[in-house]
């Protein structure tokens, strides 16, 4: 019982640094020689590292880790795997090898870190990965994740920030789990709300990926620690607008209510202040708006379609099982990037 | 004027205690809550925001803020306006009557220590079997050793908040004692909240 308490502290990618430190930081080091095989880098703020080794291969890179958000530790480590994978499925990829990240202190009991360990293993083997080794350091808190190798075809990479006007934008998974696990961390979720924020938690985005293949998809990211309107943010990439209709956005059971009941996260608070002067909201409630910051752990693919594939491919996620949206449109470049639209009361 | 320790919580937390705080109040007055980082101000600031309540933030020192919450008269947190509060919902004394203990040290009487010990644990214990559970317990001075970790009582206090018994501690206590990060039952409180339970409870039980 101890343990658990001291295990969950409110981790997942609600601990993530803020976009704002990391890119100034970032910004800061010195160029590098460039490399035309390195297809990309940082610079992009993209999903994962590609890098060209022949004409037809790429190799994709990764690495996340992160403090458990949930108390079972088996479950915490497929959803660290899960959302390491991730990253090789925005960029469209298939997952090679996986090796573990993991922080544990000494005194802790040894058998929740194979539980962990177990639960990560389960899903590189799900991805049809194979686990190749690790490195682990005794520190004061819980870490783990995966770093991952996956391949691409170099012309089949999907981009974060090549979509266009017209491109439909499609969401692969709900939105919340953010505010669903901040609530579960003072006993105010109710179990079935933290059930099914696990179960998306723990889902690859292998099939929806493996789907996108067969469409012409302009942009592909992951929704993450920045959230939705982060990651969209970055999709944008200063290129373009685009049209959110909040009443299609896909968002977990209760997420909502807790959201009106304030229990929310310190990541949420700084995404709304890093993107919050892009957005423009219309007759959307405080608690949708607080989704849509909400920094996703294991978050679904968010996707710019070609228009005239959008809504097949929004039919075959459909069919696959996945509680996919078409969520908005990619417009011209305007004032304003971000527009979210709701019902007006009433109507 | 409820003072709230949240420094050293993350979000929600802060926003959680100062929810309780504010129903606290029950009514007008004011609340500040004492957090270590902007972010978590900000939080709060979206609390008042929504609920109309006054709002103030400002930073006292380097990782020390200061967020002031004043709620007017007809300003209380709905869901209190509109449901029982907790611990009257859940708590099986529901017919009745305040009892509130006070708990002001980890031992039970005046003699040898051990002794004193063992009969404080199977005092907590034996109050888990009563037919009337006390509404508050509040565990100041020494007696905050008890829901900390390695307390023997923890899981007797655990199983009584599960049944709606309010378990507060004193927070300067924990601060006096370096146990702030030790808490494992139950929320930190004030002189204030401690004064107030004890002048408002009906039945005050001194273990």
């Amino acid at each position: 019982m101890e343990e658990k308490i001291v295990f969950c502290k409110g981790g997942g990618c609600t601990a993530k640094l803020g976009a704002g430190v990391l890119a100034r930081i970032l910004e800061r080091l010195p160029k590098q020689m460039p490399d035309k095989n390195l297809l990309i880098g940082y610079d992009s703020k993209d999903d994962a590292a590609v890098y060209r080794i022949s004409d037809d291969t790429a190799v994709v890179q990764t690495l996340d880790f992160f403090p458990p958000m949930v108390e079972d530790p088996f479950t915490f480590g497929q959803i660290a795997a899960a959302n390491a994978l991730s990253d090789i499925y925005a960029m469209g990829g298939d997952v090679k090898t996986a090796l573990n990240i993991v922080c544990f202190p000494e005194s802790m009991d040894l058998n929740i870190l194979g539980e962990i360990l177990r639960g990560g293993l389960s899903k590189v083997a799900e991805a049809g990965g194979i686990l190749a080794g690790g490195h682990s350091i005794a520190d004061d808190g819980v870490k783990y994740g995966l770093s991952v190798t996956g391949t691409v075809h170099p012309a089949r990479i999907y981009p974060n920030n090549q979509g266009r006007p017209g491109d439909k934008l499609i969401l692969t998974k709900k939105l919340g789990v953010g505010i669903i696990c901040a609530a579960d961390r003072v006993h105010e979720a109710s179990r079935e709300a933290m059930r099914e924020a696990v179960a998306s938690m723990t889902m690859l985005n292998k099939t929806a990926s493996e789907i996108c293949r067969g469409y012409e998809v302009h942009a592909c990211t992951d929704v993450t620690g920045f959230g939705f309107l982060g990651h969209l943010h970055e999709m944008l990439d200063g290129r373009c607008s685009c049209r959110i209709d909040a009443g299609r956005i896909p968002v977990l059971p209760g997420a909502l209510a807790c959201a009106d009941e304030f229990l929310l996260t310190a990541g949420g608070q700084k995404n709304r202040n890093h993107v919050g002067p892009f957005i423009s909201f219309e007759h959307v409630s405080f608690a949708m708006e607080e989704v849509l910051f909400d920094p996703q752990t294991s978050g679904g693919l968010l996707i710019a379609a070609a228009p005239g594939d959008a809504e097949c491919l929004l039919g075959e996620l459909r069919q696959a099982g996945l509680p996919a949206e078409l969520v908005g449109e990619i417009i011209p470049r305007e004032q304003t990037e971000i527009y979210v639209i709701g019902k007006e009361e009433g109507k | 004027m409820i003072t709230v320790n949240a420094l050293g919580d993350t979000c929600p937390i802060p926003v959680v205690k100062a929810k309780n705080a504010i129903r606290e109040l029950n009514g007008a007055g004011q609340v500040e809550v004492l957090v270590d980082n902007e972010i978590a101000v900000q939080n709060l600031k979206k609390l008042a925001e929504q609920k109309g309540y006054g709002f103030s933030g400002q930073q006292l020192e380097n990782r020390k803020y200061r967020a002031l919450f004043t709620v007017e008269e007809n300003g209380v947190l709905e869901n209190q306006a509109q449901e029982p509060k907790e611990a009257q919902e859940f708590c099986p004394c529901g017919n009745g009557r305040n009892v509130v203990v006070a708990v002001s040290s980890s031992r039970m009487g005046e003699g040898d220590e051990e002794l004193g010990n063992t009969l404080m644990k199977a005092f907590l214990y034996a109050l888990t079997q009563q037919d009337e559970l006390p509404r508050t317990i509040l565990f100041y001075n020494g007696g905050a050793r008890l829901t900390c970790e390695d307390s023997p009582a923890i899981e007797d206090l655990k199983q009584m908040e599960r049944e709606g018994v309010e378990i507060l501690t004193c927070g300067t206590c924990l601060d006096y004692y370096g146990l702030k990060e030790q808490l494992r039952v139950g929320g930190v409180t004030n002189m204030y909240v401690i004064a107030e339970k004890m002048t408002q409870a009906e039945v005050l039980v001194k273990p």
